[in-house]
């Protein structure tokens, strides 16, 4: 059977024919950039030198993982990509990718991720990157997602176990500083999101998603942004005196959580008037800072690992 | 009217055969490059066939004294 006719036409339509990258779509690489940076970092300030190679194939595997879990999300959530103008032109509501494929190709990386994982590191990094997947694939995506607008509070369990399952690749045990930096993406996580649901024009409402901020309101996810933000300190600053915290990272992190607490402080003190009048300036301030407030925490940890080996960082 | 024999999708279905090829390629030398690092590493291998093997067992604690 021929897919071109007489006519030198395709037979059907192109939307059942996948290219490569629609494959690398399903694995979303943007969200892996996260999962690589914060799982690298939890390897590399870990006491126990691990084989550069051994590194990589750890942290190639735990992307691999999270990636697994993006595809198999995109399957389940395909009824909901297709109501959004966000997401409409996901591989599957496009028709590029048929829904099987994408729950097959998440559960193959599944299962061959967690496996090289074991393998490259030890069973408890590979065990717990597994749970990571079912945690995302299904107390997320499949349980809390649709039923309850604090999704994104116990959901960013599932993006606050790289660094820890990166830890656990180099020391073979979950200690105090992996589950500190753990706390730092899961307490960090909702006043992220929910500065950004303030000023997004999201059609939650119309796939039927609840969201704080069209269950409850904008005043009460301007409270949750603070609370939430007030939460998140102590787990901050409580880093910087376990083994991979230090002077240098503790006055990094003073900085971070002062500015972030200033800005959720905005945030909960403006009302939706003052917000539209200035294009929700703060609301997107607040948002960018946040990206910045995660990245330098995890860098810091790095810059300490880094003044270690000349004699200078930690206590 | 003649055939073509190069469509749009016979280019994106070679893409997508590469790409899985490269793919599997890189899967094989990584699982080489590991197989290497671990074996050249050698102590965690030890023990793999539940052999005891004298030096692998713990130190026995050095009795002192001189008779």
């Amino acid at each position: 059977m021929s897919d071109i006719n007489a006519n030198g036409e395709v037979n059907g339509t192109l939307a059942g024919e996948a290219g490569f990258g629609d494959y690398v779509s399903l694995l979303k690489p943007r969200v892996m950039s996260l999962v690589v940076f914060t799982a690298l970092v939890g390897l590399l300030v870990a006491p126990v030198p691990v084989h550069p190679f051994v590194a990589f194939t750890c942290v190639l595997f735990i992307a691999l993982g999270g990636g697994a879990s993006g595809a198999l999300n995109m399957w389940w959530d395909a009824d909901i990509d297709r109501v959004m103008r966000r997401t409409r032109n996901r591989p599957i509501p496009s028709g590029r990718v048929q829904p099987g494929e994408a729950l097959g190709l998440g559960i193959a990386l599944s299962g061959l991720s967690v496996m090289m994982l074991s393998l490259a590191a030890n069973v408890l990094a590979g065990a717990l990157l597994a749970f990571t997947i079912f945690f995302y694939v299904v107390i997320y995506s499949m349980w809390l997602k649709r039923s309850t607008p604090q999704n994104i509070v116990i959901g960013g369990a599932a993006g606050a176990f790289p660094p820890m399952i990166g830890w656990v690749c180099a020391t073979g045990s979950i200690s105090v500083e992996a589950v500190l930096m753990f706390m730092l993406i899961f307490m960090w996580t909702p006043p992220h999101f929910w500065a950004l649901a303030l000023f997004m024009n999201s059609d939650y409402e119309k796939a039927g998603v609840p969201m704080l901020t069209v269950t409850h309101g904008k005043r009460v996810t301007r409270n949750h942004v603070l609370v939430y933000t007030i939460l998140l300190v102590p787990f901050a600053l409580a880093a910087g005196f376990t083994s991979i915290g230090g002077p240098t990272y503790l006055a990094i992190s003073l900085a971070l959580n002062a500015g972030f607490l200033w800005g959720a402080w905005r945030i909960w003190q403006r009302d939706e008037a003052t917000a539209e009048a200035d294009g929700f300036a703060t609301e997107k301030a607040v948002f960018k800072f946040s990206l910045l407030y995660l990245f330098l925490h995890f860098s810091a940890f790095l810059l300490e690992a880094a003044l270690k080996g000349f004699g200078l960082g930690g206590w | 009217m003649a055939l073509r024999t190069e469509h749009e999708l016979h280019q994106r279905r070679r893409g997508r055969n590469v790409g899985l090829g490269l793919v599997l390629a890189a899967f094989v030398l990584l699982v080489f490059g590991l197989s290497v690092v671990k074996v050249t590493r050698g102590d965690p291998m030890q023990g793999f066939d539940h052999v005891v093997r004298p030096e692998m067992a713990p130190a026995e604690p050095t009795t002192g004294g001189n008779g």
